[in-house]
């Protein structure tokens, strides 16, 4: 594959293909004046660009999931500049923060609203703040993207009896032209690959990673029992799916045919080109309650491994984007796309017509995931979908086994 | 039943065979499934051919939903992809609807609203 396009260089080496100001609330009660901060940019629906998004943590407690992910995330190469919102009692430790993405060499700025005078005030001063930082970052350095330079996350929700039979496996053949072509590609939801570990640990580059990959799913299998519910909403089933290991089974279509090179934790970047599974259920007792509450719980999570972008699987009609980073949606239902056309990139229902194979839909895919590196809008960033979510989690460390030296 | 898995052996390629004689809407997604997947909604009443049967639907269902390829034992694993995703709470005959009222979860048990009781995956 010869595609190249222009990216946005990075201090660490890493290239972006989005510039964008994030504008973060460091708890709940900041998000409001975040949000009125970011609107007049925010909402392509409402004429902004799309370029300014709101994002955040919305809890008071001390987080160091938290802390990682929303470091990972504002130092990510699709981010140009940072404006933290705190509210000035919260537990968010905000120094730190900055001083991560400071040294990252991006512009940050510290909005604290009860310095500032409250609401108005602080909105006010958030609001210059972009005016100015916008077009200052808009005069970024460019750099040449090829291939071998993405990390793409793929994701399926509000599946449906379709979902494992036409949007999933074309994302995998998508998957398996990017890794050839040397991108690092992160497949996830343990949760969801209930029933699927042996084939998985078999495709594992090493009997010691298998054994990891077996462990995590085993985990992930404990984690929904003792809490009663597995990764399975009442939509999957008016759409046909009747257990989550079959679910399971449809959704592991996704990580196409090649080797598995590791396993990844919320905010691990992969090392090299290959693909990736990631673990997304906490380690330790259960805690805090579900792993992933939603969708995009697990697309942020993808997105602070490095995604440049996620391949969103669905079938019954899910319409998200997502801050950080565009979503390429996959509708895999007939039906749905002819309801909903609007909100998809792809529509893969038509392999149940007849109207084309895995092959075709695979290469449409990759397609679109160029184009979309290349800066062209995906639908839901084209209707305004900045979906962000996070919550409560605690893991630990990968071990060495997890990322076998190559 | 053994009747006609041997016809399918004979024919040597039981994908062919069953392309030849199965409703085109409904897929096989390996030989070893005992069930097929519906690929464009189906309306009660209507008559679909698999394999060597014609069976007359009892109700309209919906894309991806999945009928029995032939008749499946209760306790009987379900197969497809050629992969266990269940298992059945009570017999089903060729082209019933196999979903929450016949099968489960060899796993973690499948939650459903409580009013939800329509699993035929098409709003009436």
């Amino acid at each position: 594959m010869n595609q190249t396009w222009q990216g946005w260089a990075r201090q660490d080496g890493r290239k972006g293909v989005r510039n964008l100001v994030a504008v973060v609330y460091l708890v709940e009660c900041a998000r409001h004046v975040a949000e009125a901060v970011a609107a007049p940019w925010r909402d392509p629906l409402s004429g902004g660009a799309g370029d300014v998004q709101a994002m955040g943590f919305p809890g008071c407690y001390p987080s160091a999931y938290g802390h990682r992910m929303l470091e990972r995330l504002l130092t990510h190469p699709n981010v140009g500049a940072v404006l933290l919102v705190s509210l000035g009692c919260e537990g968010f430790d905000k120094r730190r923060l900055a001083g991560a993405v400071e040294a990252s060499g991006r512009p940050v700025e510290v909005l604290t609203i009860q310095d500032a005078g409250g609401t108005r005030a602080a909105v006010d001063a958030g609001r210059a703040y972009i005016e100015r930082i916008r077009t200052e970052i808009a005069d970024g350095q460019r750099v040449e993207m090829t291939p071998a330079d993405l990390i793409v996350g793929t994701i399926c929700g509000g599946s449906d009896g379709t979902s494992g039979i036409t949007g999933n496996p074309a994302a995998g053949r998508a998957f398996d032209r990017l890794i050839e072509a040397g991108a690092a590609c992160i497949f996830e939801e343990t949760g969801e690959l209930i029933g699927c570990e042996q084939h998985m640990a078999a495709r594992a580059a090493t009997p010691e990673l298998g054994r990891e990959v077996e462990s995590a799913v085993h985990k992930a299998a404990r984690y929904y029992e003792t809490l009663g519910h597995a990764s399975f909403a009442a939509g999957n089933a008016d759409g046909g799916l009747t257990t989550i290991e079959e679910k399971s089974m449809g959704a592991y279509a996704k990580s196409g045919r090649s080797e598995i090179l590791g396993l990844l934790k919320p905010g691990d970047i992969p090392p090299s080109g290959g693909l990736y599974l990631l673990d997304v259920v906490p380690d330790g007792e259960v805690r805090f309650g579900f792993p992933n509450i939603n969708d995009n719980a697990e697309i942020a999570e993808l997105i602070a491994c490095g995604a440049h972008m996620v391949l969103f699987v669905t079938g019954r009609g899910s319409v998200v984007g997502s801050a950080c980073a565009p979503v390429i949606k996959i509708c895999a239902n007939p039906e749905t796309y002819a309801r909903m056309a609007d909100d998809m990139d792809i529509d893969a229902g038509r392999i149940l017509k007849g109207e084309a194979d895995l092959d075709q839909v695979g290469q449409e895919i990759l397609d679109a995931i160029f184009d979309t590196a290349a800066g062209e809008q995906t639908r839901s960033e084209a209707l305004g979908h900045q979906e962000f979510i996070l919550t409560y989690k605690s893991f630990e460390p990968i071990g060495p086994a997890c990322l076998p030296a190559r | 039943m053994s009747d006609q898995n041997a016809s399918m052996k004979d024919q040597g390629n039981g994908k062919s065979a069953m392309s030849a004689n199965t409703d085109r809407r409904l897929i096989l997604l390996d030989e070893s499934d005992n069930v097929l997947v519906v690929a464009a909604t189906l309306r009660a009443d209507e008559i679909v051919q698999i394999e060597s049967q014609s069976i007359t639907l009892q109700r309209r269902i919906g894309v991806g939903h999945k009928l029995a390829r032939r008749t499946i034992a209760a306790g009987a694993t379900v197969l497809k992809y050629g992969a266990p995703i269940g298992s059945m709470t009570e017999a089903a005959s060729a082209g019933d609807h196999v979903h929450i009222h016949n099968m489960k979860s060899d796993y973690i048990p499948t939650y459903t609203h409580a009013n939800q009781t329509d699993f035929t995956g098409v709003s009436s």
